[in-house]
């Protein structure tokens, strides 16, 4: 069985590379293509899944060796890879929702004509994400790491001709290399403190205390930058809500499901580091307490339906990255929102873009408005999603938020009321903000208006190979939680990987629950009090400081222009100036003086027969002076 | 009278040839200048020869003539063929050599 | 002669040596100012010639009665005739002018010469020259004789190779001057197409003094229409910028001739008042500068004349 772990990876690698280079012959076929390379990954997906079913619980780590890649002396990197629960979670995951993102790419990217190398982008991406989980070691994990920033980049800036498009895709690079470099300083200290970085050596290492906890501080904060800038967490957010200028089936697969939770994959996975530092835990938590309510009151304020569900992603996986943080209490119900939200939102971007295809591409939902008529399909899977997500008892959502609420009172104590009631803000905040999404897209009055070429715009319902990912991601969201729940069927599969641990949690479980359901209530209720009775303006009102901050994104890009861009600005016109005036001044200089001194040198070679018998004479004379002096002496 | 005469008038007749020869423009001047330098070493030759009471110092004038001779040959042949070339027997005409 | 003979054989120089050096030295020095200081390349040589002379008188008074006689045999006689042949070949040109092109050329020169003066000077007055030990012995059984036992014993070999120098010399000069024809001489015929191609004078050029009333070669002739002609004068006088100019006044008295003679035989005066061809080319003849503005008008002068002009009359009566 092992074997068949590089053939998950093998069939998207393949549709890349034969995508990518197969030229325009392949054109159309070439979606065709690498939705059936997709589906065979997930079909190989179910087959380890099964297998690993059929195991015992404490038997279920595959591990596959293909080669060593960097033998050098006690330097030993492998291509190896290793399948337990966590990574077939993963898998599973991935495939699943990116055959169905493949398939509904199908019908979403019909009328663009480089379909072809956007199902290369999305298989590559495929194989980078799957290779990420299913690294045995933290440098190969790296390669997968970088492999899905390269994906994300190019899939961001796949409208390249946009020129917002193409910043955006250079934002989200070059904020994913900060974290980046996070990772790459986290895999070298691991490398100079146990000497190696494979998963099975580095985290028992970890785990009995093999390195004092300073060290494994640092590795933690640096592991946490690299989860920040990979999943979009404050402080290196800002990139988010601009890469939504990609496809939205890339927003709804790489910026919603998968890839921006990679940072949540690289924390949970690498808990026994996190338990071995305290502090970097509370960081973690920190960040995602932070992150959880700052994605939240973005996604309040936004009228851009895509950036209004980026908005969510980010206060979504803030909750992944609190829960992540609070260690083997909240670990495997991390993974269980991971995996619900990657179905939820992933449905939820799926309807955003069937309304956009609708409506010839406008984003701004306030020029939408009573679309549950024309597109029915999309209502109803939008409308799943969104009960969903807000934690409907019930649906998925509420099973995972209400187990991460719970495990934030369980870390005890004052922390614990602080985050249980951030989350519980959150909670409502969700409810708030969603609701506000689903009135503005399809209830209300019709409040379409002609784009900027005059065009009417004439909603419609999506076709069919949109349509049925939408429904299937809908299903998952209402069943998921529900048969996760079922017999703590999901608890028991991680936990041999992850752990689980019961925190002294001071409010029951049904208290937790009650609570998040009135908060989520009194947070429909707002919003519908706000759009659903009253007509809603065609332009956003000006609104007060909070809003208009949080329409800016809460001032994230000034901040970063206040403290990275200038300082960098003026270091930089620093050292250009340094530069021209005293290092190119000394090189210039002495090349000037050179200069001058030849140019003038030069005019002594005239050319004129009578200018060299002066010196001929000259020297003549000097010769006699100097004999003379010579004589005299 | 004594040999310093002379020999202050060699010098004297050597340095306004070699003026000669670095202001003129003309070849043939410049020539000129030459042998005016090469004839005031022979004066000085001769006032050597007497002063230390045997002729080599006259054999040395009379090398010098015998050269002085060829040389002239040799170099008004080569100013008649620079003439002939650039119509010019100006020696600053001939700056081939310069940038 | 005899008198300088015997100053010479004395061991002690006389007042009349002393005399004759502070005569014929300021002259020598006179001459070689004047080689370097006259215009002319002619004046220059002759001034060179002199201080030869001079030079010359000074060896026979240093008792180098062969030398001297050699000095003015060759310099002055051989030498200095091959450099006035040279110069009568290459003729006058800029190179005469006395004004410096290189900048500081003088400065640095007059630097040069006077500090090898100053340094020669100094280096004679250190030098313990001591007084003459004199020529009696040397000269006992004559200049000569003393001069050609030592050339063909002590410096025999020298003297072969002097010998060969000259040889080669006289071949090098030859050599050089010689110029080997690659090509067939042009005949006649050829010479005369080429000119027509070209576009050059045709009709032999105009006589100076013509028309003129006057018959100096360095006079222009003047044109039918007045206008004194340039090309009429010899290149050479034009070079050199000795072309005299045609008076005023006899440039009126040939218009009025015209007049008259009109008047006389009762025809319309076609001759149009006599303009000078400054006028139409302000050009000085007297100076080189102009010259060869005052050409091109001439020229064109003359190809409007060959359609209707006396001159084009006068070309069909030749043919």
């Amino acid at each position: 069985m092992e074997s068949l772990i590089g053939l998950l990876l093998a069939p998207p690698l393949l549709g890349a590379a034969v995508l990518l280079l197969g030229g325009r012959r392949l054109d159309r076929v070439g979606h065709w293509i690498g939705t059936a390379l997709a589906a065979t990954s997930f079909a190989v997906a179910v087959v380890l899944f099964a297998d690993l079913l059929g195991r015992d619980a404490g038997d279920r780590t595959l591990t596959q060796h293909l080669y060593s890649w960097i033998p050098v002396g006690g330097f030993q990197a492998d291509i190896a890879f290793r399948l337990d629960q966590l990574s077939m979670t993963f898998v599973l995951l991935i495939t699943s929702v990116g055959t169905l993102i493949h398939l509904y790419s199908v019908g979403y990217m019909e009328h663009d004509e480089r379909r072809r190398r956007f199902f290369g982008y999305l298989n590559l991406f495929l194989a980078a994400m799957l290779l990420l989980v299913l690294a045995d070691n933290y440098l190969l994990l790296y390669v997968g790491w970088e492999g899905v920033g390269l994906a994300s980049f190019l899939l961001i800036g796949f409208w390249q001709h946009k020129p917002s498009a193409a910043t955006a895709a250079k934002k989200a690079f070059v904020v994913n290399r900060v974290g980046d470099i996070g990772l790459a300083i986290a895999i070298l200290v691991m490398f100079t403190t146990f000497g190696t970085f494979a998963f099975g050596e580095v985290l028992p290492a970890a785990a009995e205390g093999g390195a004092t906890e300073t060290t494994m501080t640092l590795i933690g904060l640096m592991l946490l930058l690299a989860a920040c800038g990979k999943s979009a967490q404050v402080p290196l957010q800002s990139w988010l809500g601009d890469a939504m200028e990609g496809p939205t089936p890339v927003s709804a697969l790489i910026h919603a499901a998968t890839m921006v939770t990679a940072g949540v994959y690289l924390i949970v996975r690498s808990g026994a580091i996190f338990e071995a530092a305290p502090d970097a835990q509370t960081a973690v938590i920190v960040v995602g307490a932070v992150t959880l309510i700052f994605g939240a009151i973005v996604g309040c304020a936004k009228d851009d339906i895509k950036k209004a569900l980026a908005g969510s992603t980010m206060s979504q996986i803030g909750y992944m990255m609190l829960a992540a943080g609070l260690g083997p209490i909240g670990f495997v119900f991390a993974i269980m929102h991971l995996v619900t939200h990657g179905f939820f939102k992933a449905g939820l971007f799926l309807g955003a873009g069937s309304v956009m295809h609708g409506m010839n591409d406008e984003v701004d939902m306030r020029r939408y408005g009573g679309l549950r008529r024309y597109m029915p399909v999309t209502f109803v899977t939008f409308g799943l999603g969104y009960l969903a997500i807000i934690g409907f008892p019930y649906l998925s959502g509420f099973f995972s938020k209400d187990e991460i609420i719970y495990a934030a009172f369980g870390r005890g104590g004052a922390q614990g009321w602080i985050l249980g009631g951030v989350t519980l803000l959150g909670a409502g905040l969700t409810a708030y903000y969603m609701t506000r999404i689903m009135i503005l897209t399809f209830f209300g009055e019709k409040r379409w208006q002609p784009d900027a070429a005059g065009n009417e715009p004439h909603p419609h319902e999506s076709p069919r190979t949109m349509t049925i990912p939408m429904i299937v991601l809908a299903v998952g969201s209402v069943f998921a939680g529900f048969l996760f729940n079922l017999n703590h069927a999901f608890v028991d599969w991680l936990s041999p990987v992850t752990g689980i641990a019961e925190g002294d949690s001071p409010v029951s479980h049904l208290t937790v629950s009650i609570a998040a359901t009135t908060v989520m209530l009194i947070g429909v209720a707002i919003a519908w009090l706000q759009y659903g009775r009253r007509p809603v303006p065609d332009h956003a009102p000006t609104g007060r400081w909070v809003t208009r901050a949080a329409r800016r994104d809460l001032l994230q890009d000034d901040f970063n222009h206040a403290a990275f861009v200038l300082p960098g600005n003026y270091l930089t016109r620093g050292l250009v100036y340094v530069d021209h005036k005293l290092v190119d001044g000394v090189v210039n200089g002495t090349a000037a003086a050179f200069g001058g001194l030849s140019g003038r040198l030069r005019r002594v070679q005239n050319g004129y027969a009578r200018s060299y018998a002066v010196s001929m004479f000259g020297g003549a004379a000097l010769l006699i002076a100097v004999t003379l002096l010579m004589r005299a002496v | 009278m004594s040999p310093e005469n002379y020999l202050h008038l060699a010098a004297l007749l050597f340095t306004i040839g070699a003026c000669g020869v670095l202001v003129r423009r003309n070849a043939i001047v410049v020539f000129m200048c030459v042998e005016l330098m090469l004839n005031a070493g022979n004066l000085a030759l001769v006032a050597f020869s007497r002063m230390h009471g045997n002729l080599d110092g006259q054999i040395m004038a009379f090398f010098v003539m015998v050269v002085a001779a060829a040389e002239v040959v040799v170099g008004l042949a080569i100013i008649v063929m620079l003439y002939r070339s650039r119509h010019s027997a100006s020696v600053d005409d001939a700056s081939l050599m310069k940038l | 002669m005899s008198t300088l003979t015997a100053l010479a054989a004395e061991t002690t120089t006389s007042g009349g040596e002393a005399a004759q050096f502070w005569i014929l030295a300021p002259i020598a020095v006179a001459g070689g100012l004047g080689t370097v200081l006259m215009r002319r390349a002619v004046h220059s040589a002759l001034c060179l010639a002199g201080t030869m002379i001079i030079l010359a008188l000074f060896y026979l008074a240093n008792g180098a009665y062969f030398l001297g006689v050699v000095q003015i045999v060759v310099y002055t006689g051989a030498v200095m005739m091959l450099f006035l042949f040279v110069l009568m070949l290459v003729g006058v040109s800029a190179a005469d002018s006395l004004k410096e092109t290189l900048k500081g050329q003088r400065l640095l020169a007059a630097a040069c010469g006077l500090g090898l003066g100053i340094l020669l000077i100094a280096g004679i007055g250190q030098a313990s020259v001591g007084s003459f030990t004199g020529l009696a012995e040397a000269n006992a059984n004559g200049n000569v004789q003393g001069l050609a036992s030592l050339l063909f014993t002590r410096y025999v070999v020298a003297f072969e190779v002097t010998g060969v120098l000259l040889t080669i010399a006289a071949v090098g000069a030859t050599l050089l001057t010689h110029r080997e024809r690659i090509e067939r001489n042009k005949s006649q015929r050829e010479q005369a197409e080429e000119r027509v191609r070209s576009g050059e004078q045709l009709p032999p050029l105009p006589a100076p003094g013509v028309y003129a009333r006057h018959n100096a070669v360095d006079i222009p002739g003047l044109l039918p229409d007045g206008r004194p002609s340039d090309l009429s004068v010899n290149p050479t006088l034009r070079e050199r910028g000795q072309v005299r100019e045609v008076h005023e006044q006899a440039l009126a008295d040939l218009a009025a001739i015209e007049r008259r003679t009109a008047e006389y035989q009762g025809r319309a005066v076609t001759v149009t008042p006599p303009r000078r061809a400054g006028d139409a080319a302000p050009a000085d003849t007297t100076t080189g500068a102009g010259d060869e503005r005052a050409h091109d008008a001439e020229r064109a002068e003359r190809d409007n004349g060959r359609d209707n002009g006396p001159d084009a009359a006068g070309e069909e009566a030749r043919r």
